[in-house]
């Protein structure tokens, strides 16, 4: 099997976002970058299926800061090739990325034979004009399904899979996929596995990340934005400040009053 | 806006769900103001009996899919650009929710439309639709328009009153004609929630873990607190994918959707997928380091005092108060 993942990197959310003074981005210069969550869960439902049925991991990401550490830990993780793709892209316009890969995918396949599972985050927080991996699909003419957290062969029939996909109120369902298709993975079957720093070191040392360069073709169909703002708070919540006991014998009354406490 | 709009009537498990109602809600105030159709279609389920109670639309479209009870993204795609076809809709509405990922970017794809995703407001402001988005994990909002006013926009659950969809009015139905392709994904079963040991949701107090519990460790911590309450834990997605708590444990999009007296959120943000299972909480009680998470924004009372510093005053003031 071949499993080429495509990591997208997004802002850390944790820290504060700033917006940029034509108040339509994002401040670039005041933003870490990360791989996004379900991009390294992909990461990691490809590397259980190279452990338990064998497959060949290919991690692919298009430049963005913070990239190559994201790249060199897939890498001591059991990707046998990172890839990077510059130029760099803006993050908003899931078509012109997927433009990008789609060149990408080419290069690297031709045309996706039935051993291979393309696999995307199943959405990102910074997905305001579609998203990657059912833009990809449409334009390479593959199936989709996304929101999936398991994917295993299906015994005795080579190309396909059986893929879980979550719905909500904890229902799932269980689907069938032929192969070549382009999987929006939500979380793997299991927490992304721990890397400790002296593998990513020797990755970093072995300078294995590959890279190549792809115009993408854009097309003049994005959305206007009018301008990207901090949300005004409407409904803020009535702050309890002090110490510990201060806080805490608050609460108690506050549960108290509304009969929460017997 | 030179078209009408299109709404996908979103099914599971043959009944809609509750963002059809919210989009057709939306869809009729934008349709009533600029004076144009809003049409609904039902993909397969039980077409007709589903079709009738979408009386707030002007006309539902019906597509019949035989025994496919689940129709899976890649043919509603299908269906839905055939319709779009013969109806010419300038706006077509889908939910941004897990039953429906997938189909409204392919579909605008396909069909060289722009597509704006994760819509939880609608303003008309001279004569246009203008879409408010939330991004970044809800830290932070667009507001965006459509090239000529055309294109699909991805319709964020909860976001809009349900209420406003629903109509007493019997609609008038048109039953369409497609061809449904064969798709390399095939639909084989629904797997129901696991019972666990906990059923989150018939609990008056749920002492809620994120992020901010650090490690499996602490888990332990909120146990005592919930035992001390009389309630249970439960959790945000980053715990649950990271295996500290079981899946029946989640709250959220993809997890339970619970209603309890109180909602303790221990270091949880408060991303629109968290808050889509738990907002409707009589009570909710944020503890969050950070003063600009989100979850404050939906919270009842708040503080920023560091969890593990509280909870252990909570839980031993708690006992001396339930020992009084």
């Amino acid at each position: 099997m071949n499993i080429i993942v495509l990591m997208k990197m997004v802002p850390d959310v944790v820290e504060p976002l700033e917006i940029a003074e034509d108040g339509k981005n994002l401040d670039k210069e005041a933003i870490r970058m990360m791989a996004s969550e379900s991009s390294e869960h992909a990461l990691e439902q490809a590397l259980i299926l190279k452990d338990s049925v064998g497959a060949e991991v290919t991690v692919a990401a298009i430049e963005a800061p913070e990239l190559d550490d994201a790249l060199f830990s897939a890498s001591a993780k059991g990707a046998v090739r990172v890839i990077k793709i510059t130029p760099e892209q803006d993050g908003l316009r899931a078509d012109i990325s997927a433009s990008v890969l789609k060149e990408f995918i080419k290069q690297e396949c031709g045309s996706p034979g039935s051993d291979t599972l393309i696999f995307t985050g199943s959405q990102a927080i910074d997905d305001l004009q579609g998203e990657l991996g059912p833009t990809l699909a449409e334009q390479l003419g593959l199936p989709f399904i996304g929101v999936v957290t398991s994917i295993k062969p299906v015994e005795g029939e080579e190309g396909k899979v059986t893929a879980i996909k979550e719905y909500s109120g904890g229902l799932r369902g269980e689907y069938e996929v032929a192969l070549p298709a382009v999987v929006g993975i939500q979380a793997a079957e299991q927490p992304s596995r721990y890397v400790p720093f002296a593998k990513i070191r020797a990755a970093m040392k072995s300078g294995s990340i590959e890279s190549t360069e792809i115009t993408p073709e854009v097309e003049g169909r994005g959305v206007e934005i009018a301008r990207m703002y901090v949300p005004e708070v409407t409904g803020r919540a009535e702050m309890i400040e002090g110490d510990p006991e201060t806080v805490a014998a608050r609460l108690i009354e506050i549960f108290k009053q509304n009969g929460i406490l017997g | 806006m030179n078209g009408g709009i299109l709404v996908l009537a979103e099914q599971l498990k043959g009944e809609p769900t509750g963002v059809a109602f919210e989009m057709l809600g939306v869809g009729r105030t934008i349709a009533d103001e600029l004076g144009v159709q809003l049409e609904a279609v039902v993909i397969g389920g039980e077409g007709d009996e589903i079709a009738s109670g979408l009386g707030a639309a002007d006309k539902v479209l019906k597509v019949d899919m035989g025994d496919d009870q689940m129709p899976v993204s890649d043919t509603v795609v299908s269906i839905l650009d055939q319709v779009s076809d013969k109806r010419s809709p300038a706006l077509i509405l889908i939910g941004c929710t897990n039953v429906s990922q997938g189909i409204g970017t392919r579909l605008a794809e396909r069909r060289g439309l722009a597509h704006l995703n994760f819509c939880t407001k609608v303003n008309i402001e001279d004569g246009r639709p203008v879409f408010t988005s939330q991004l970044f994990g809800g830290k932070i909002f667009a507001d965006a328009t459509l090239p000529e006013d055309k294109g699909v926009v991805s319709i964020y659950p909860g976001a809009f009153p349900a209420e406003a969809g629903k109509s007493e009015k019997t609609p008038e139905v048109e039953k369409i004609d497609v061809e449904v392709p064969e798709s390399p994904v095939v639909f084989k079963r629904f797997i129901e929630p696991e019972i666990g040991d906990v059923d989150i949701t018939g609990y008056d107090v749920l002492v809620s873990v994120g992020r901010g519990i650090q490690n499996p460790d602490n888990i332990e911590l909120a146990e005592e607190l919930a035992a001390a309450m009389g309630g249970a834990v439960s959790a945000s997605r980053p715990v649950i994918d990271q295996g500290w708590l079981p899946l029946t444990r989640q709250v959220g999009k993809s997890g339970m959707n619970v209603k309890p007296k109180l909602y303790l959120a221990l270091g949880i943000s408060g991303a629109p997928e968290h808050q889509e299972g738990m907002k409707n909480a009589s009570m909710i009680v944020a503890v969050n380091t950070d003063d600009k998470a989100p979850i404050f924004d939906i919270s009842h009372y708040g503080t920023t005092i560091d969890l593990f510093d509280l909870v252990e005053v909570l839980k031993d003031k708690l006992e001396e108060a339930k020992g009084t």
